[in-house]
């Protein structure tokens, strides 16, 4: 997703300035995007069959609310993306600029709008608005404009969006660091460089500042049991500190060797270094998040990544308003080698959200217990586990792989497969 | 209400298989139609632009009977665990198939990503074949809505029936047939030369193979499911379905004798949406019938979602729809015509 707005950002500049090193620039990249969009397509496939499948009671129960934004990604975001990705990838030379970009705007949209609508489904589960329960005991949405509107959808949106764009600029800058590392492809290599930096500094900048302050307070308002164990807070404190650092011992209930920075949390929830943060003891411990340690790692890990991630995009973003970065090899090397972490980031950031929910399947509703398939049984799990497991390694591989050919190849010539029988469709 | 929103999902389901049956037909045939690496990548770059909007039917379908009828999604996708898990399988390796073979100019690469094409298009097309006759036979639900059922038990229709068995495989093998005829007739209509030749010459011989398996599945179907023609013969009326479905048959052995692709193709449309439409209206209003106790049916009436949630839906489904039909519109347009090679263009 941040890629695809990456790409719409590189077709506007070729259009607007008429030059065409951004239009091989947007050809290049729209190749990894057509291998990340395969492995998200048939990933993502699964993902809408299981609420029925392992999540069978959830489903029964839920299906009138959660199965409409389900329903109208598919309806207005999988058409609308599979559609204009073909005539992206295949049309440019049968469309005019303006076509061809208004293509990659739309697969910029449909996959925005994926997102959202996933977001949506996700932040009822974390929040439920805007429902009732009908007298069989399912759910039925009472104002639609309600559930897409969740205040929590929309927080969680702009926090997961900006997410990806990070994703997005730092793998750009990755292979444009490599390229002048390299020196081989380094004029592409520097216009990689000059646009990832840039989209990285204000998709960092954002993640922390708004959109993570105000998803934590919001998850400080009304999920204090997950933000309590998150931070490792395992008693109630005025002017509560910050854990920078520590493991989590949650039978002594206390962290060990700790790092911490006194009156923060108090600060960066409530704006005073005196209010009262609530911690687990307040929490009945059946309603304690599980795995507790897994979570506040995850969290943790979140939090100092993407505080890596705007440290170093703002050093970039200075080098290259100096016009020092592509000699400052001590920088680059940083931007090459990073392009990992901002995966890593969004996971424990998934997982923070996730696990942080437990015990519920539906925050206060419905317990995780009460949710999955009665009669799949472990063994029937396992077996479709294991499989998955195996397909997504090999989903892996291929891709590292082919996006490895990619750019090995480099973006100023096309592929030699692609050279010796390209095809259009006449 | 329910009425409304059992036929968009039948017709979501229809379009599903009307379109990506053209696609999975390409994938069980190009093998045998397609002998050389230049018939292999036109008759693949044949479906490429249009295969994964083909495909997003069944994710709209599937999305759609999600939030419209919860109960039968949930009971449904947990009772064909192991199924659905292999056809999801199957969804991801198709894809590679497709997409991954032009990555690289390798004769062992493309080679294993045509194999898997092959495969994993042929297996699809048996399990849904076998998910239809599934849903005609009836499954063992329990009084609270659920079933579970294993892959196979003893191949007999019965008290303790498997996901596969004499009559779903039998289902099974027609919609292997079906598929591969729609995706050969599909190839007559977008290919040109020898693989054209090849592609019409299948055809007849599956056009005939799916004539006598489509005539086999009336008695079949009816030991399977004693009670399948009630509403027919309550609306005899509806006879007109089984009529127009031997009569597209009928069409497709006449265009295609005359060398008419699109309209052969066009009667294969219309024969996959038929037999669907035949077998909804046989079941309505179950949408998955009990196999011991029909008091366990599970209905309309029992697995609608809410009032309010299925006007919203109303609304920006009518909506959505306009939408993607105009994509299709715009897409097929643009890829209309033969397919042929040349220089212009980069691959993906």
């Amino acid at each position: 997703m941040g890629l695809a707005l990456l790409i719409v950002v590189l077709k506007s500049i070729a259009l607007h300035k008429k030059d065409e090193r951004y239009n091989q620039a947007a050809r290049f990249w729209a190749r990894i995007f057509a291998v990340n969009f395969l492995v998200g397509v048939v990933t993502g496939i699964p993902m809408e069959f299981q609420f029925g499948t392992n999540w069978s009671q959830f489903a029964r129960a839920t299906g009138g609310v959660i199965g409409q934004p389900l329903a109208m990604e598919g309806v207005f975001s999988f058409f609308l993306e599979s559609a204009f990705l073909g005539l992206f990838l295949f049309g440019e030379k049968r469309l005019s600029p303006r076509a061809h970009w208004a293509s990659a705007f739309m697969v910029f949209l449909g996959s925005w709008i994926s997102g959202f609508f996933i977001i949506v489904t996700n932040a009822w589960m974390q929040h439920p608005v805007a429902y009732r329960i009908l007298p069989n005991g399912s759910y039925e949405v009472t104002s639609f404009w309600g559930l897409l509107t969740n205040p929590w959808a929309l927080i969680q949106y702009a926090h997961n969006m900006s997410g990806a764009v990070i994703t997005g600029s730092f793998a750009m800058c990755a292979v444009g660091a490599f390229y002048v590392l390299e020196n081989q492809f380094s004029e592409s290599g520097k216009l990689f460089l000059r646009v990832g930096v840039i989209a990285g500094i204000i998709s960092c900048i954002t993640q922390i500042f708004p959109t993570g302050d105000i998803h934590g307070r919001y998850m400080a308002k009304h999920q204090p049991a997950s933000v309590a164990a998150m931070e490792g807070l395992f008693h109630t404190q005025r002017g509560a500190g910050i854990v920078l650092m520590g493991q989590p011992d949650e039978e002594k209930q206390t962290i060990d060797n700790p790092l911490v920075v006194n009156n923060v949390l108090s600060f960066l929830i409530y704006g005073t270094t005196k209010a009262e943060v609530q911690g687990l003891d307040k929490i009945p411990r059946d309603q304690w998040p599980e795995p507790l340690p897994l979570l506040y790692y995850a969290y943790h890990i979140m939090a100092g990544l993407g505080t890596y991630f705007a440290l170093l995009m703002v050093v970039a973003g200075f080098l290259l308003w100096r016009g020092k970065l592509f000699a400052t090899r001590w920088v680059l090397w940083p931007l090459m080698l990073s392009f990992p972490l901002p995966y890593i980031a969004n996971t424990a950031g998934w997982m923070t959200a996730e696990i942080g929910r437990q015990p519920w399947i539906v925050y206060g509703l419905i317990r995780t217990d009460q949710g999955y398939s009665k009669y799949v049984s472990a063994g029937n799990g396992l077996f479709t586990l294991l499989g998955f497991m195996g397909m997504y390694s090999l989903l892996s591989i291929l891709f590292i792989v082919l996006i490895y050919r990619i750019i090995a190849s480099g973006p100023e010539k096309i592929a030699p497969a692609l050279v010796a029988e390209p095809i259009t469709v006449a | 209400m329910g009425f409304i929103w059992f036929w968009i999902v039948a017709v979501m389901i229809v379009a599903y298989v009307v379109f990506d049956g053209f696609d999975i037909g390409v994938g069980i045939l190009h093998l045998f139609v397609a002998r050389t690496e230049q018939e292999r990548q036109i008759s693949v770059r044949s479906i490429g632009p249009v295969w994964d909007g083909n495909e997003v039917w069944l994710l709209a379908g599937g999305g759609t009977l999600y939030f419209a009828f919860p109960l039968l999604y949930a009971s449904a996708f947990s009772g064909f665990y192991l199924a659905l898990m292999i056809v999801l399988w199957l969804l991801i390796l198709r894809a590679l198939g497709v997409e991954l073979r032009m990555h690289i100019e390798s004769h062992v690469w493309r080679a294993f990503f045509d194999g898997m094409f092959f495969i994993s298009s042929l297996l699809l097309a048996i399990f849904y074949g076998a998910a239809l006759a599934n849903v005609i036979r009836g499954v063992p639900l329990g009084a609270d809505g659920y079933f579970f059922l294993p892959l196979w038990t003893n191949w007999r229709i019965g008290p303790q029936p498997g996901i596969l068995d004499w009559y779903t495989v039998i289902g099974g093998l027609l919609a292997l047939v079906a598929l591969s005829l729609h995706g050969a007739l599909y190839l007559s209509v977008k290919t040109e030369s020898q693989l054209q030749e090849r592609s019409r010459f299948a055809a007849r011989y599956l056009c005939v193979t799916l004539l006598a398996l489509t005539i086999f599945s009336l008695p079949a179907t009816m030991t399977a499911r004693p009670d399948g023609l009630q509403n027919y013969q309550h609306y005899p009326m509806l006879f007109v379905i089984p009529a127009a479905i031997f009569a597209a048959l009928i069409g497709i052995l006449y265009f295609s004798g005359k060398q008419e692709d699109r309209k052969a193709f066009t009667c294969s449309c219309i024969y996959l949406a038929l037999m669907l439409v035949g077998a909804a209206v046989a079941l309505y209003p179950r949408l998955l019938p009990s196999s011991n106790d029909s008091a366990n049916d599970i209905t309309i009436q029992k697995a609608i979602s809410g009032p309010h949630t299925l006007q919203v839906g109303l609304i920006w489904w009518g909506f959505g729809m306009c939408l993607a039909i105009m994509y299709f519109v715009v897409v097929y347009r643009m890829f209309r015509g033969k397919v042929s090679l040349d220089s212009s263009g980069y691959g993906h």
